[in-house]
């Protein structure tokens, strides 16, 4: 009796010190696991995060050489009203207006021209899916021999506007909103194909049989049952385009991209920060660029927050 | 008759896509002499690869290439390794702080490179990495999608067979290695492509990283640099954006499926 209680006893002390043994190297793996990870987003992206807020505190002298100097939030409100960035969020604004729209519309036009059960449609998806993997390099190279005034198509196009398209105060921004439509036509694409795919038929086809023209199916219908897929595609492009500068880097360049109203505000950072030494400016106008985009994710995050929880 | 219709549409859709692609490759294998000709050719009669030479060797695109693909594969790798053994601690283990921790991963989500950049570029100098591959591919090694993707297929795994594995005297490493890893493919496969497609085509970085005109350009910076020389170069640029664009071409080919599956994680249920 006594001595079958201690066993038990004893078992039952052994068993948890097991189970503690076990459940504090389980910890140890873990942590040890998401080390790398931790220490990468530390590094690289909590750390320069928090360090932007410091750095808006100091103002660089224009005199190189000399040390940056503590001036509290002195700078902040001449930055934010100086003419090169709020002409830079004008021009970034226009740039998104005209970029996204026009990319979600043709987008899923070409969605729903695909969305057939044709013989070779796959490859036609390919195609129009095909610019997804074009840089911004690559399609700055591409349209910049399009757009180019003597080997270019527009002469033979009978549009010729002088100066040339890309140095030209009028034309330089929408020739790049039109080198970034093609860019982002085929994620757009993409995303509204697969938001398409999770479209019923049997609800198109009942109403077709109903007697609804293909106009009214796709604006009563399709549009409507699409809507998330419309309202995630809107997010993402909007912050890809706030994002994009590359093309005006290539083909218009520091020199001319204010004079030609094509500034954008991640070019006016970059500038800020190399060609005019001022880390304190850029990061106040990275502050900005944070907080569009901030708003912008938590948007999107309502999605990804309703596959958390599905997930859980 | 309605067929007809759809295939004019779609081809009409296909010709409009293409068309710049395909004028880039026209006008990179014309003659010098036939460049500016009006009506732009529309095929090139004699085709001249002389300009692929010339991108590939004083272009300086091989170099360009290599180190492109140095630096992607190196993020490639590093982003399947790091969010694969982040996203297993997530799924599989319990400790403390683990819901803080996964919302911390989340959160990088929410702070663009584009405004972590500026001190990003002064660790660069401190650690002596300006100019090096270490400095293009070392901040990209973590990436709070890849966690949540690779999160999300773990979670899918029965949590039984993790304790069937147990029983079989499986520790977790084992585990992840021969059976979370394997089964979570699919996930892996389409986190590996995305990168890959990041990696590749990203500009900022690479540009402000290595400050213009170095030996570690990548193809992206290599490109700007050919496009800025002069008017005479245009075919030489031109052939050097088709050879930067083949490989995700290939890429595309293969991987269609997945590329769309990561592009899409989100948007669709």
């Amino acid at each position: 009796m006594t001595v079958a209680s201690v066993g038990v006893g004893g078992g039952v002390i052994t068993r948890e010190t097991t189970l503690r043994i076990r459940r504090f190297r389980e910890m140890g793996l873990a942590y040890l696991l998401l080390l790398p990870a931790l220490l990468a987003f530390g590094v690289f992206t909590f750390y320069p995060f928090l360090r932007n807020f410091k750095l808006m505190l100091y103002e660089t002298p224009p005199v190189p050489g000399l040390p940056a100097h503590y001036v509290g939030l002195h700078q902040i409100v001449p930055t934010l009203t100086s003419t090169p960035f709020t002409q830079s969020l004008v021009t970034t604004l226009i740039f998104v207006v005209l970029v996204v729209p026009l990319s979600l519309i043709l987008g899923l036009a070409l969605a729903v021209a695909a969305h057939r059960k044709l013989k070779g449609i796959a490859i036609y998806r390919m195609i129009f899916s095909s610019t997804v993997v074009s840089s911004v390099a690559v399609a700055s190279v591409v349209f910049g021999t399009l757009l180019n005034p003597v080997v270019g198509l527009l002469p033979w196009l009978g549009i010729n506007p002088s100066p040339s398209a890309l140095e030209n105060t009028t034309w330089a921004l929408p020739a790049v909103a039109v080198i970034t439509i093609w860019q982002f036509l085929g994620l757009s694409f993409i995303i509204m194909s697969a938001g398409l795919q999770s479209v019923p038929d049997e609800l198109l086809e009942a109403a077709q049989i109903d007697g609804a023209g293909a106009w009214t199916r796709f604006w009563r219908m399709t549009v409507p049952l699409l809507s998330p897929t419309i309202y995630f595609a809107l997010v993402v492009s909007t912050i890809y385009a706030f994002q994009s500068f590359g093309a005006v880097d290539i083909l218009i360049g520091y020199q001319n991209a204010a004079n030609l109203h094509a500034n954008v505000l991640i070019y006016q950072i970059v500038n800020t920060l190399q060609m005019e030494n001022n880390p304190g400016a850029a990061a106040i106008m990275a502050t900005v660029l944070f907080l569009i985009t901030l708003g912008l994710t938590l948007l999107q995050m309502r999605f990804l927050e309703r596959r958390v929880h599905y997930a859980n | 008759m309605r067929r007809a219709g759809s295939y004019a549409a779609l081809t009409i859709g296909a010709v409009v896509v293409l068309a710049p692609i395909y004028f880039t490759i026209v006008n990179s294998l014309l003659p010098p002499s036939q460049l500016a000709h009006q009506p732009p050719p529309l095929f090139p009669s004699s085709p001249q690869w002389h300009d692929y030479s010339l991108a590939w060797t004083s272009g300086h695109l091989a170099r360009y290439m290599a180190t492109s693909a140095v630096m992607t594969v190196s993020i490639v790798l590093g982003q399947l390794v790091t969010s694969t053994f982040a996203a297993y601690a997530f799924a599989f283990l319990r400790f403390p702080f683990k819901r803080t921790l996964f919302l911390l991963c989340l959160a990088t989500l929410m702070i663009p490179f584009e405004v972590t950049f500026i001190t990003n570029l002064d660790t660069l100098s401190s650690l002596g990495w300006f100019n090096t591959y270490e400095g293009l591919a070392v901040p990209f090694l973590a990436t709070g999608f890849g966690i949540f993707l690779l999160r999300q297929a773990f979670l899918q795994i029965p949590k039984d067979l993790l304790e069937a594995a147990r029983l079989d005297g499986y520790g977790h490493w084992r585990f992840m290695v021969r059976v979370a890893v394997p089964l979570a493919r699919p996930s892996l496969a389409a986190l590996g492509v995305f990168s890959f497609l990041a990696a590749w085509n990203q500009y900022l970085w690479p540009l402000v990283a290595t400050g213009g005109t170095s030996p570690l350009d990548t193809v992206q910076i290599g490109l700007k640099q050919l496009v800025g020389t002069s008017a005479q170069n245009i075919p030489i640029a031109l052939a050097g954006a088709v050879i930067a664009f083949v490989p995700l071409v290939i890429l595309l080919l293969i991987f269609q499926k997945q590329l769309v599956r990561s592009l899409t994680a989100g948007a669709v249920k």
